[in-house]
C-alpha cells in the first residue's frame, strides 16, 4: 500500500468524510453470512441477489460447455463431432441460456437486488416477496430448458423464426417456449419490483439526480423490461398455438405471417440488447469513477443518455429485419433511429474515458475489466453502425460479421463488465477480497482469448460464411481454427475466476467496510451488510462521485453521533427521520468544490 | 426464512427484540401495493397491445379480410355483453365509494354485483363460442378472434377470482374499513383495465 501513500491522502478526503457522516447509519457488526440461507425462500434482498449471481453463473457454464462443442464442431469445415441436428440444438440453447439464463438474471437480478436499496439506502426492496418469487422462477426454467436435451432440444435458433420452428421437433420447441415465458414473467416481476423502489425508497435527500449511475442505469433497464417482456410473451402465445393446435398465426402455407413474428420478438430483442448491457453500463459509470479517484465526467449526461437508450431502444427493431421484405421507407426510419443511438451510447464512452484520463488509477482487476469493457465495446458498437447501415447489412446479415458484432457487445461488453463488478462488489458481498494476481491473470486470459476468438469472426463474415450453419467451405479453415483456439482459451480463462472466488469466499483476506474508498452508500455499511443494511438511514454528505474535491472543511454540520443529534438518536424508525436529514439540508454553502449532482 | 424489513411484523421483531420498533417500522413505510399493481399492467397492456398490432398487421396485409367464406359476426349478443361489462366499472366503482364511508355491507353488494355482471358476460361469451360457425384453426381471422378474445376472458376469470377472494375477507370483522381496504383498490383497478381492454377488443373486432 505504500506506493499508493500521496494518492491515497488524497482520495480519503471525501471517503472518510462519507464515512463519518454515517457513523450512526452503519450497520453494528457485519453479517456472519450463514450459507445456509442461500439455500431457501429468502427475503433478503442481498440473498436474493448472490442466489441470482450464483444460480445464473452456473447456467453461464453450462452456456460455456456449449460454446465449447459448438467451437470444436467448427474447429474444421466438415461435420465430423456431432450430427447436424445436435449442432443446431448446441447453438440454440447456447444462444438462450447465455441472454435468458445469465446476462439478463445477473444484470439485472444479481447485481440490481443486491445493489439497488444498498445504494439508495433502503432496508430492502419494495417487495421482498414478489422478489424472491421472481428469483425462484429461474431455476425451475433453467433446468426445464436443460432438460431438453434429452427429448430433442430446440434447434432454430434463439429467435426461433416460424415457420422454421414449427418444423423443428414439437417437444424441444414447446419447452423452449415455456422456458422463456417464464424467465421473461420472472423479469417483469424484477422490473416491477426495481422502478417502484428506486422511486420510492430513496433516503430523504437524495433526488434523482444524486442517484448513483447504477440506478438510473437499472430505471432505464426495468423500464425496458416492463414494456418489451409482454410483447414477446404475446408472440410466445401465438407461436405455442400454431405448434399445439395447428393455427396458422405464422404459418404462411395456412395464410399466416411469419414477419409479424419476426416484429414481436425484435420489439423485445431489441430492448432486450440494452436490457444486457444498460445495468453494465451503470457498473462501469461506478468503478471507473472509484478506481480512477476522479469525479464521474458528466453525470447527467450519463444519466440522461440512458434515459435516452430507454427511448430509442423502443423504436430500432427492424433493423435485425432489413432483408425480411421490409419495405424501403421503413428500413430508411430504423437505419435513422438504429445510427441516432449510437449517440447516447457513444456519449457514456467519452464520459467514461474523460473520467478515466488524467486520474489516479488504480489498475487492478475492476479498472482493468472495466477498461477491456470499454476497449471491446466500442469495437462492437462500432460494427453496430456498420450493420445498422442497409447496404452493409445486406451483405453481412446472417454471416459471421453479425456473430463478431454481438460478441463484441454481449461477452465484451456485457460479461467483461459483469466480471468487473464482481471484482469490485465482491468484497462487499462476502466480507473477503478477491486475490489480484489471479485476477489479473484471470483478465489476461479472457482478453487474449476473447479477441483471438472473435476477431476473425469479421473477416469470415465479409468474407460470406454463413451463421449457423455446422460445416463451412475449406477456404475458411485457419481462421476458424483460430477461433476455436481462442475459444478453448476462454474457455480456460474461467478456472482461475472459479478458484479464486471459490477460495477467497473462505479464505480471502478480510475486506474492510470500504476497501475502494467509494463515496456510494454500499460503502458506507458493514462488509457483509447486515440483514437490515443500515442501523439508521444513511445521510449523503458528499455526492456519489465527489473523489478528490476541494478540502473538506471540519466546520461542515454533520452529526456525528446520536447523543449530539435528536433525529439520529430517535433511532432507525422514528417518524422524525422523514425529513431531510440536516447533514444534508447544511450541505450546500459549506462545500468547497462543488460535486457536479448534488 | 431469513426476513427482511419489509417482510412481516413477525421477521422484523426478531431483529429488533422490540415491539415498540415494529410499529414505528410499519408507520414508516407507506403501502406501494398499488402503485406495484399500477405498473405491472402497464406490463399487461403491453401484452394486449402486442397481441393488437399483431392482429391489425395480419388484418392490412391481408387481400381480404375477413378472409372469404368467413361467416359474419352477430352484433346483438356481444354488444349486451359490452354493456354490462362496461356499466360493471361504475357498480365497481360504488363498491370503493362504500368501503371508504366504512360501509361494508355497501362493499360486498357492490362487489356481488359487479362479480354477478363479469360472470354473465364470462357465459355470454361461451354462449358466444358455442354458436359461432367458425372454429379456433378455420382461418386466420378465425384464430385471432377466438386467442384475442380468449385471452381476455381469462382476465376476466382472474378477476372474478379477485372479487370473490375480496368478498372472502371482507367477511372478517374489520378486514377492510375506510382507512385500509388495498383489496378493494386493486381488485376495482383491475377490472377497470380489463374493461378498457373490452372496450378497444370489441372496436377493433366486431366494429372495425
Ligand atoms: C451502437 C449501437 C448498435 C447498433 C447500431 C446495432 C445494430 C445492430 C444491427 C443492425 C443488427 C442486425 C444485424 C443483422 O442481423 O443483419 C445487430 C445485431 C445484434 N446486436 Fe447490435 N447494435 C448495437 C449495439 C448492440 C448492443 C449494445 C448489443 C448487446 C448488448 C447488441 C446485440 C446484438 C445482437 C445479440 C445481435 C444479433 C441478433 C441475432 O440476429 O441473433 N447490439 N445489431
Ligand atoms: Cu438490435
Amino acid at each position: 500500500m505504500n506506493d499508493r501513500e500521496p494518492l491515497t491522502f488524497l482520495m480519503t478526503q471525501a471517503a472518510e468524510y462519507q464515512e463519518q457522516a454515517n457513523l450512526v447509519a452503519r450497520g453494528s457488526e457485519p453479517d456472519k453470512n450463514d450459507w445456509r440461507k442461500y439455500f431457501g425462500f429468502s427475503t433478503d434482498h442481498k440473498v436474493i441477489g448472490i442466489q441470482y449471481l450464483v444460480t445464473t453463473f452456473i447456467f453461464y457454464l453450462m452456456g460455456g460447455v456449449l460454446a465449447t462443442l459448438v467451437r470444436t464442431e467448427l474447429a474444421t469445415p466438415a461435420s465430423d463431432f456431432v450430427s447436424r441436428e445436435v449442432y443446431n440444438s448446441l447453438f440454440t440453447v447456447h444462444a438462450t441460456v447465455m441472454i435468458f439464463l445469465w446476462i439478463v438474471p445477473a444484470g439485472t437480478g444479481g447485481f440490481g437486488n443486491y445493489l439497488i436499496p444498498l445504494m439508495i439506502g433502503a432496508r430492502d426492496m419494495a417487495f421482498p416477496r414478489l422478489n424472491a418469487i421472481a428469483f425462484w422462477i429461474i431455476p425451475p426454467a433453467g433446468i426445464l430448458l436443460m432438460s431438453s436435451f434429452f427429448v430433442g432440444a430446440p434447434g432454430s435458433g434463439w429467435t426461433s423464426y416460424p415457420p422454421l420452428s414449427l418444423m423443428n421437433g414439437k417437444a424441444g420447441e414447446l419447452i423452449w417456449i415455456l422456458s422463456v415465458l417464464l424467465l421473461g414473467t420472472s423479469s417483469i416481476l424484477a422490473a416491477v419490483n426495481f422502478i417502484v423502489t428506486i422511486f420510492k425508497m430513496r433516503i430523504p435527500g437524495m433526488g434523482l439526480n444524486q442517484m448513483p449511475l447504477f440506478c438510473w442505469a437499472m430505471l432505464a433497464t426495468s423500464f425496458l423490461a416492463l414494456v418489451a417482456t409482454p410483447v414477446l410473451a404475446g408472440a410466445m402465445i401465438l407461436l405455442s398455438f400454431d405448434l399445439i393446435v395447428g393455427t396458422n398465426f405464422f404459418n404462411p402455407t395456412g395464410g399466416g405471417d411469419p414477419i409479424v413474428y419476426q416484429h414481436m420478438f425484435w420489439f423485445y430483442s431489441h430492448p432486450a440488447v440494452y436490457i444486457m448491457i444498460l445495468p453494465v453500463f451503470g457498473m462501469i459509470s461506478e468503478i471507473v469513477s472509484v478506481h480512477s479517484r476522479k469525479p464521474i465526467f458528466g453525470y447527467k449526461a450519463i444519466a440522461y443518455s440512458s434515459v435516452a437508450i430507454c427511448g430509442l431502444g423502443l423504436i430500432v427493431w427492424a433493423h435485425h429485419m432489413f432483408t425480411s421484405g421490409t419495405p424501403p421507407w421503413l428500413r430508411m426510419f430504423f437505419m435513422i433511429t438504429s445510427m441516432i443511438i449510437a449517440v447516447p451510447t457513444g456519449i457514456k464512452v467519452f464520459s467514461w474515458l474523460a473520467t478515466i484520463w488524467g486520474g489516479k488509477l488504480r489498475l487492478e482487476s475492476p479498472l482493468l475489466f472495466a477498461m477491456g469493457f470499454i476497449s471491446l465495446f466500442v469495437i462492437g458498437g462500432i460494427s453496430g453502425v456498420m450493420v445498422a447501415s442497409v447496404p452493409w447489412d445486406i451483405h453481412v446479415h446472417d454471416t459471421y460479421f453479425i456473430v463478431a458484432h454481438l460478441h463484441y457487445v454481449l461477452f465484451g461488453g456485457s460479461v467483461f463488465g459483469l466480471y468487473a463488478a464482481f471484482y469490485h462488489w465482491f468484497p462487499k458481498m462476502t466480507g473477503r477480497m478477491l486475490n489480484e494476481t489471479w485476477g489479473k491473470i484471470h483478465f489476461a486470459l479472457s482478453y487474449v482469448g476473447f479477441n483471438l476468438a472473435f476477431m476473425p469472426m469479421h473477416k469470415l463474415g465479409i468474407e460470406g460464411m454463413n451463421r449457423r450453419i455446422a460445416e463451412y467451405d475449406p477456404k475458411f479453415a485457419a481462421l476458424n481454427l483460430l477461433c476455436t483456439i481462442g475459444a478453448y482459451l476462454l474457455a480456460v480463462s474461467t478456472l482461475p475466476f472459479l478458484v479464486n472466488v471459490c477460495w477467497s469466499w473462505v479464505y480471502g483476506e478480510k475486506a474492510s467496510d470500504n476497501p475502494w474508498r467509494g463515496l456510494t452508500l454500499e460503502w458506507m455499511t458493514t462488509s457483509p451488510p447486515p440483514v437490515e443494511n443500515f442501523d439508521a438511514d444513511p445521510v449523503l454528505a458528499t455526492g456519489p462521485y465527489d473523489y478528490g474535491m476541494g478540502s473538506r472543511a471540519t466546520e461542515v454540520n454533520v452529526a456525528f453521533s446520536d447523543a449530539s443529534d435528536p433525529v439520529l438518536s430517535a433511532g432507525p424508525s422514528s417518524t422524525l427521520r422523514a425529513k431531510p436529514d440536516p447533514a444534508v439540508a447544511a450541505s450546500p454553502s459549506d462545500r468547497v468544490g462543488e460535486s457536479h449532482n448534488r | 426464512m431469513t426476513g427482511s424489513t419489509l417482510d412481516s411484523a413477525k421477521t422484523v421483531l426478531n431483529h429488533h427484540h422490540d415491539a415498540e420498533v415494529v410499529a414505528a417500522h410499519g408507520a414508516e413505510h407507506q403501502d406501494f401495493r398499488l402503485l406495484g399493481i399500477i405498473v405491472f399492467l402497464v406490463a399487461e397492456g403491453m401484452i394486449f397491445l402486442g397481441l393488437f398490432m399483431a392482429y391489425l398487421t395480419f388484418r392490412s396485409v391481408a387481400t381480404e379480410w375477413p378472409p372469404a367464406g368467413t361467416p359474419r359476426l352477430e352484433l346483438l349478443l356481444p354488444g349486451i355483453n359490452t354493456a354490462i361489462l362496461v356499466s360493471s366499472s361504475f357498480v365497481i366503482h360504488k363498491a370503493d365509494t362504500a368501503i371508504k364511508k366504512n360501509d361494508v355491507k355497501g362493499l360486498r353488494l357492490w362487489f356481488g354485483i359487479t362479480a354477478a355482471m363479469g360472470a354473465v358476460f364470462l357465459a355470454g361469451q361461451l354462449y358466444e363460442y358455442f354458436h359461432l360457425e367458425f372454429g379456433l384453426t378455420t382461418n386466420l381471422f378465425a384464430s385471432t378472434f377466438y386467442v384475442l378474445t380468449g385471452f381476455h376472458g381469462l382476465h376476466v376469470l382472474f378477476g372474478l377470482v379477485l372479487m370473490l377472494g375480496v368478498l372472502w375477507r371482507s367477511l372478517k370483522p374489520d378486514h377492510y374499513n375506510s382507512k385500509s381496504h388495498f383489496g378493494v383498490e386493486a381488485a376495482e383497478i383491475y377490472w377497470h383495465f380489463v374493461d378498457i381492454v373490452w372496450v378497444i377488443l370489441f372496436l377493433m373486432l366486431y366494429i372495425l
